[in-house]
């Protein structure tokens, strides 16, 4: 027999669907099916099931293969590290639970770390933005409910966040959004044709690179003014109807992804963009929100923020908490071999940094936490499998809209397996004995 | 005959999902061990479909099969999901702001037929011991 758990909450992207049903078996040890998630959520709960999986910690040898050592070792191994560096970077913590990153969070304070998470490398540069002139924001219900101008700029829901349209922001029928996408005008800024961008009412395929100019140009636009023939490689004629498109909704919403965050300008292409949602206020509701990647991402800024007072980038190395971005980033720390150990949990990358700061990790002690093999742990020292969280244990996670939902256990994880907050209890248990306090 | 072109990075589907199934198995590498060119660009560097090149940039190089664009046309923008085949070439620079230029890094793509697209696992691990020519 089988059982149906309704109501799944799926650990993949910031849009955390919860509305996925997973069959298990009766004994509660196996997971069956997953319906209603996207390719990429039904893998990831598929995968936990994989023959091959990794259930025991392992620790690299001199010739470069791997040996099995226990839980106790592993425990041992990374509080030595993380005790015995003057300053290491622990990175990650956005695959995983908040209650995981309050208790990391607790060891970097007692070994004086910098704690970085994956918004170093995805929407790092958005909060800086955020914090030069703040962001006039609301809930995924809300665009449900009452957007009927969407723009997507520089992001691709289609394949990074694929149910994110029929969710919330292009198809459903809200309260003030009765016929679905036919009451709404879509509008996509790509420089390529994506299949997010065949969907909509108007695609501007801009130049890559010339975000700033562009939204420039929608703000001069809105006012009416004089533009130049082609700005950012769009005919003019295009922008004024895209901005008077914008004007005559009753409620805008911008996404924003990675063709923004990660371009030249960076921080200041976001700066502009949320400037113009200001401006767009003069004439109608506004909104902007950061299409933001791990499903826990957004958890570990709202942690770091309670606890600390910035969202990511915290070095915690003097005693009290520093955020410095391009300083105390973890590309800019590594690449400046600034940082001696390297914790890693919740994130991998090995697979997503760019190959000189992954050169650096492979030179230092380092430990990784994380239920696949990737790229990280070919490079690390020491990888300790855990349970997923989302899957084989619960825990808040933030979705993209700062709304926190309980994620549910569906399935036992393999026998014996710990997971990351279990993991991170001893670390800190065993830091505190190594220091005496 | 190598030809120069504007490269980005990003998430695809296939991305999605083979990292989830697993990063050291041969479906990431097809998903990811590629880059998407325009067929202006295809016919400019003088080669079939699916014949694998050598992408150079000033930070780096590294060998992935030529396809073409998915969601094109994009003529002068080459496109490489992202992994660590991506991450061989990209702009580490942050320029003070601790993100490095993933997107739009110059790099030029060449021929290199007889040369092998490696697993996500070999790659970092040749790369970082120095062995990668």
């Amino acid at each position: 027999m089988t059982r149906t758990v309704t109501d799944v909450i799926c650990p993949f992207c910031g849009t955390l669907c919860d509305d996925l049903e997973v069959v298990v078996s009766d004994d509660g040890k196996d997971l069956l099916e997953v319906y209603n998630a996207c390719a990429i959520g039904a893998e990831k709960f598929l995968h936990s099931q994989a023959k091959d999986r990794i259930t025991r910690p392992r620790m690299r040898q001199e010739d470069g293969s791997w040996k099995e050592i226990s839980y106790d070792e592993a425990i041992e191994y990374t509080a030595r590290m993380l005790t015995e560096a003057k300053k290491p970077l622990m990175y990650g913590w956005s695959s995983t639970n908040c209650e995981a990153q309050a208790v990391g969070s607790e060891i970097g304070e007692a070994v004086g770390a910098v704690m970085d998470n994956t918004a170093t490398v995805c929407h790092g540069t958005s909060l800086i933005a955020v914090q030069d002139i703040g962001i006039p924001s609301c809930t995924l219900g809300e665009i449900k409910n009452r957007a009927d101008r969407i723009l997507f700029w520089g992001c691709n829901p289609a394949h990074a966040h694929p149910r994110h349209m029929s969710r919330y922001s292009i198809f459903p029928r809200g309260f003030f959004t009765g016929k679905g996408h036919a009451g709404r005008k879509m509008i996509v800024v790509d420089p390529r044709p994506t299949d997010t961008a065949s969907l909509a009412d108007i695609h501007l395929q801009i130049e890559q690179g010339h975000d700033y100019e562009l939204l420039d140009a929608l703000r001069v636009a809105f006012k009416g003014e004089q533009l130049p023939d082609v700005v950012a490689g769009i005919p003019k004629e295009k922008i004024y109807e895209v901005a008077d498109m914008l004007k005559s909704g009753r409620f805008a919403i911008i996404f924003f992804g990675m063709g923004v965050t990660q371009s030249l300008g960076k921080n200041h292409n976001i700066d502009e963009a949320i400037a113009v949602t200001r401006d767009l206020n003069e004439y109608t509701k506004a909104a902007i929100m950061p299409m933001r990647g791990h499903y826990n991402v957004t958890g570990s800024g709202q942690v770091w923020g309670w606890l600390f007072g910035f969202p990511y980038a915290v070095d915690l190395s003097r005693g009290f908490a520093r955020y410095n971005p391009g300083e105390t980033t973890s590309n800019d720390l590594l690449r400046r071999d600034e940082v001696d150990a390297v914790f890693v949990l919740g994130s991998d990358p090995g697979a997503h940094f760019p190959f000189s700061s992954v050169k650096k990790i492979y030179n230092r002690p380092s430990v990784v936490i994380d239920p696949h093999e990737t790229p990280t742990t070919e490079v690390c020292k020491v990888h300790v499998p855990v349970a997923f969280v989302g899957v084989e244990v619960g825990g808040c996670a933030y979705r993209m809209d700062n709304v926190p939902i309980e994620t549910r256990k569906v399935v036992e994880p393999p026998e014996g397996m710990m997971t990351d907050e279990e993991f991170l209890k001893r670390v800190l248990g065993r830091v505190k004995e190594i220091q005496g306090v | 005959m190598a030809i120069r072109v504007n490269l980005i990075t990003g998430r695809t589907i296939q991305q999605g999902v083979s990292m989830e199934a697993g990063k050291e198995k041969p479906a990431y590498t097809t998903a990811c061990g590629i880059i998407e060119l325009d067929p202006a660009d295809f016919k400019k560097l003088g080669t079939y479909r699916n014949t694998n090149v050598r992408v150079t940039s000033s930070y780096g190089s590294v060998i992935v099969k030529a396809v073409d664009a998915t969601q094109g046309p994009h003529p002068g923008v080459a496109y490489i999901p992202m992994g660590p085949w991506a991450n061989m070439v990209v702009n580490p620079n942050t320029y003070s702001t601790g993100m490095p230029t993933f997107k739009g890094t110059p790099v030029e793509v060449e021929v290199a037929k007889n040369e092998p697209v490696l697993g996500s696992l070999e790659l970092v691990r040749k790369g970082c011991r120095g062995e990668l020519a």
